[in-house]
């Protein structure tokens, strides 16, 4: 567990988003999703889940509907809207550029400077 | 459109509360048990994954709680459940409640009627066509708005500001529609006021500048809306009609619309006169004399784009050929202008700084009404923190703490604003219709606009908040620890607190109130047992007006010698007296006049300008007016024998030099004639009561005619009777005739009416001051007492003295009175200054208006604290110490 990074603020609808993205998922497929990927790098809080979601729902980028899951539960299931899809290519962009910025201002060695 | 969609959001999100909250509770249980078949698939039992994954989610409220926010459904929701939260607060504490929503009530009520009053006199224009380039033209260094005709068309004819020059007066008039004749105010108006004003008119149509051709040119009428409806029913049929003004045949040309009711705020006519038709009217022909400045006001519409500067500047290149030209009648010809809805600045001023006055202190009511709920709720604040601490202590943020107290506060403030203006609405319509002065046509329509409403909300949110942010500093500073553990924390601040600022504040405002109050009231007083140079008690006045009757010339004083001649003979009348113009009636006619050596007899060299009354022989006696030397006048003092007059002590000393020798004395009138000074009367009350002794002069009513007549009776026969007896005495001398009869006392009514006004509004908002004052003092004296309980108690038990005991419990409150009262009484006595125009001899450096501040305030405070020391005395310590 000590080994798993804080997410920097903001960057949670980043990884819903890009985890809905590969397709419908329900809330705690998206944690076990980003888990998955990031190799369970990133904590990410249970409770803190759900109000990132509630909100790219109003902002209308998610959209959910009612289905069953592979453990024949009701959940509720997000998949991305074409806003959604959009803003997730603009923020993986921004990502990448601050990512790749910060990554050689970091690297930099004394006498490049 | 954004806005729009998140709105929709919002407020869908609170009627779909109850199914989005089923859906959230779904779908966060289906995390945890999705949670929990994974656990239990790694090996546990399944109450074990399931108990598990509940800690693991965390918590389960706070995650539903921001759910809620992030969908949108928080704020207006949380507003909702604040205002019912409130609403069940306030229900339970009837009394706090009552108590803060009346004080607000008042305040608020208070600002909203004196607003009222403000908005229908000062901001509100008159109802014309573009007001706001509609100005007077003021004359002189004290700004005087009357004019002479003459002055007036070379005005109008040579002016190039302005679009048109208007010109109206005010007259009492006859009227007679065919059965009765009755009394009536018009308007004389030149030809071209409707016409200059814009002004449509609602039923046939006006008269205009080419109807003018000479004096008694144009007998027309127009009717305004109000006297078309009250006296014509409605009839569209009147258009054309003749009526007898004076006996004259006027033809009806109209009707003005509803909504104009004349040039001036206050005074209302009901019908409009070419005043070119002057001597049909008042009896007497004007229109020549220069030097007589009997129009009320001279206004028009200023050409666009030329300023105010330019158009006086104008206006004084015509004044100075007019100088130049008449040398004998026209004074310094200084222009300035002015809004026409006062009657000009020397009205327009002292109302406009009365009103300003009484709403700074109506507006400082309110502010002294936010302190003391300010500090009912930093008390209540305090006796809350055990309430604020446990929701503290579960998770609330401060926030929605203070929200929720602010929403307590506006909602207060919100009833008690409705209240406040719902009273306030039903005072200015009662205001608005009712008639101070019953035979003049004054009145003010002050029902309420939406600037009303629009202040008196904004005045209850404003004082919601400011009453409601004084809590927050304490509520911010709660240690939810401290508080459970300890019970209230009750630190005793040695420092200046802002309650105690608030309260120095309201005690202040208080003294001002109670200064101001009382200063008009012992004005007021004053101005009644003054010395008006007649004795008003037993006195019935007949007023009437020959000219209504038509009768002109000579005929006029052989009538009013018939009129006396009828009523003397009334069985139980010691005598009866004329005189043109009521002394204190509505101002007084005034001539300058020049000492009998003055040669050059322009205005510039005048000794005085003296009060004019024109009396018969008995009406010095009949008035009680006290004979200091010489004579009054006799029947024989007539057009054949020369010129005398009857002066007062003022007069003599200022123009004669002497008041001992002054009789037989001559001086000299404005058209150079001689007078005689015949008699010297003791000094009396002229045009008002507030006015320093001026001179006055009384003619014959032989030589110097006048149409218009006050006929004093002086008899100690109950009124009832004696009015019966008059009336049917004036009937027989002539039926046709209007008059009015009252006491001579509410004839002065007229006179006492602003001094009056001033004082009870000044009254009125004085109770309230000190209303508030009691409430504040025993508000902070009660918690000082209850928060120092045990201190007191230990006190006594160690042989404290109960002089001692009530230092330590009540000296602080004491100090803030004494202070407050100081800065107040230094403040009113500023104020008060204000006061001097509209109320008699209103001087605050009067040991008694001084004395009764302090013993007012002092027993403000005696009965503030009264409850309080006694409970501070009545501690047992025993009682105190088996309690802890």
């Amino acid at each position: 567990m000590t080994d798993q990074a804080q997410l920097l603020p903001g960057t949670l609808d980043l990884l819903i988003l890009r985890a809905v993205s590969l397709g419908p998922l329900h809330g705690y497929g998206i944690l076990l999703r980003i888990g998955q990927i990031s190799d369970n790098a990133l904590l990410i809080e249970q409770g803190a889940l759900y109000p990132g979601l509630f909100r790219l729902v109003r902002q209308g980028l998610l959209k959910a509907s009612w289905g069953t899951s592979e453990n024949n539960r009701r959940a509720k299931f997000y998949e991305l809207t074409a806003a959604g899809r959009k803003r997730l290519r603009e923020e993986t962009d921004n990502w990448n550029r601050l990512a790749a910025a910060i990554g050689s201002v970091l690297a930099a060695q004394p006498e490049e400077v | 459109m954004k806005l729009v969609d998140s709105l929709r959001f919002r407020i869908a999100a609170v009627f779909h509360r109850s199914q989005m909250n089923a859906e959230m509770e779904d779908e966060l249980r289906t995390h945890i048990q999705h949670r929990a078949d994974d656990l239990e698939r790694s090996g546990l039992a399944r109450a074990e994954a399931e108990r598990r994954a509940r800690i693991e989610f965390g918590g389960y409220q706070r995650a539903k709680e921001e759910c809620h926010e992030a969908a949108g459904g928080t704020f207006v929701e949380s507003v909702f459940q604040d205002l019912r939260f409130a609403l069940r607060i306030l229900r339970k504490s009837p009394g706090f409640t009552v108590v803060a929503v009346g004080t607000l009530a008042l305040a608020i009520g208070a600002n909203a009627v004196v607003f009222g009053v403000l908005n229908a006199l000062i901001l509100r224009p008159i109802n014309v066509p573009h007001p706001q380039t509609l100005y007077a033209v003021e004359r002189g260094n004290d700004k005087a708005v009357n004019h002479s005709y003459p002055d007036y068309r070379d005005l109008r004819d040579r002016n190039r500001s302005f679009e048109d020059l208007m010109a109206y007066n005010v007259a009492g008039v006859g009227i007679d529609t065919g059965n009765n004749p009755s009394g009536a105010w018009t308007m004389e108006v030149t030809g071209n006021y409707f016409d200059g004003l814009g002004i449509p008119p609602y039923l046939g149509r006006f008269f205009h500048g080419s109807d003018e051709h000479g004096p008694n040119s144009a007998p027309y009428i127009v009717l305004t809306y109000a006297y078309w409806h009250a006296h014509f029913q409605d009839d569209r049929g009147v258009v054309g009609r003749v009526v007898q003004l004076n006996r004259h045949p006027f033809t009806i040309l109209g009707v003005a619309p509803p909504e104009f009711r004349g040039t001036i705020s206050f005074v209302f006519p009901d019908f409009w006169v070419p005043i070119v038709n002057q001597e049909q009217i008042e009896g007497v022909n004007m229109l020549n004399e220069r030097g007589t400045h009997f129009i009320v006001m001279v206004l028009g519409h200023l050409k666009p784009g030329v300023t105010q500067g330019q158009a006086i500047a104008d206006l004084n290149s015509i004044g100075a050929y007019l100088e130049k030209t008449y040398p004998k009648d026209d004074g310094h010809m200084i222009f300035s202008l002015t809004h026409p809805g006062l009657t000009g600045d020397w009205l327009g001023d002292p109302i406009r700084e009365f009103l300003t006055g009484l709403m700074l202190l109506a507006g400082l009511i309110l502010l002294a009404a936010c302190a003391n709920l300010g500090s009912l709720f930093a008390a209540r604040a305090a006796d809350r923190s055990k309430e604020i601490a446990v929701r503290l202590a579960l998770g609330s943020r401060p926030r929605r703490i203070l929200r929720q107290l602010f929403t307590e506060a506006v909602l207060i403030s919100l009833i008690g604003g409705a209240v406040g203006l719902w009273g306030s609405i039903i005072l200015l319509r009662g205001l608005s219709v009712w008639r101070p002065l019953p035979t003049v046509p004054l009145n003010v329509p002050v029902t309420p606009d939406v600037r009303v409403y629009g202040v008196a909300l904004l005045l209850s949110l404003a004082s919601g908040f400011l009453f409601g942010a004084v809590p927050v500093r304490q509520v911010l500073r709660t240690d939810a620890y401290q508080v459970i553990k300890s019970g209230s924390t009750g630190t005793i601040g040695r420092r200046i607190t802002v309650r105690d600022l608030l309260l120095v504040l309201q005690i202040a405002v208080c003294a001002v109130l109670v200064t101001s109050s009382l200063v008009a009231v012992r004005g007021l007083m004053r101005s009644l047992h003054s010395n008006f140079g007649f004795e008003p008690q037993n006195a019935m006045i007949v007023e009437t007006a020959v000219s209504m009757a038509g009768y002109k010339g000579d005929n006029v004083p052989i009538l009013q010698k018939r009129m006396i001649d009828a009523l003397a003979v009334i069985p139980g009348v010691q005598s009866v007296g004329l005189i043109d113009r009521l002394p204190l009636y509505y101002g007084a006619n005034s001539a300058i006049v020049f000492t009998d050596k003055t040669t050059d007899l322009r205005p510039a060299n005048a000794a005085a300008e003296a009060a004019m009354y024109n009396v018969s022989p008995e009406y010095l006696g009949t008035a009680r007016t006290t004979l200091l030397a010489g004579r009054g006048f006799t029947w024989h003092d007539d057009k054949s024998s020369p010129r005398v007059a009857v002066v007062n002590r003022e007069f003599a000393s200022k123009i004669l030099g002497s008041v001992t020798n002054g009789t037989g004395q001559y001086y000299k009138l404005g058209d150079g004639s001689r007078v005689q000074v015949v008699g010297i009367v003791e000094d009396g009350k002229y045009a008002s009561l507030a006015e320093a002794p001026q001179p006055a002069m009384f003619f014959p009513i032989l030589q110097s005619p006048s149409g218009q007549a006050g006929l004093v009776v002086r008899s100690n026969r109950d009124a009832q009777q004696l009015t019966a007896a008059i009336k049917s005495t004036m009937h027989d001398v002539d039926a046709g005739l209007p008059f009015e009869i009252k006491t001579w006392n509410q004839e002065l009514d007229a006179a006492l009416l602003a001094p009056r006004l001033a004082t009870i509004s000044l009254g009125v908002l004085g109770v309230m001051g000190a209303m508030l004052s009691i409430t504040g003092i025993f508000g902070m004296a009660a918690h000082t007492v209850s928060k120092r309980l045990k201190e007191l108690g230990i006190r006594m038990a160690l042989g404290a003295r109960p002089t001692e005991v009530l230092q330590a419990a009540l000296g602080r409150a004491f100090r803030l009175l004494a202070f407050g009262s100081a800065a107040g009484l230094f403040l009113g006595v500023l104020a008060s200054r204000v006061l001097a125009f509209i109320v008699y001899q209103a001087t605050p450096r009067d040991p008694i208006v001084l004395g009764g501040v302090v013993f007012a305030m002092a027993m403000l405070g005696l009965v503030a604290a009264w409850i309080p020391a006694q409970r501070a005395l009545s501690v047992s310590p025993l009682v105190l110490l088996r309690d802890e």
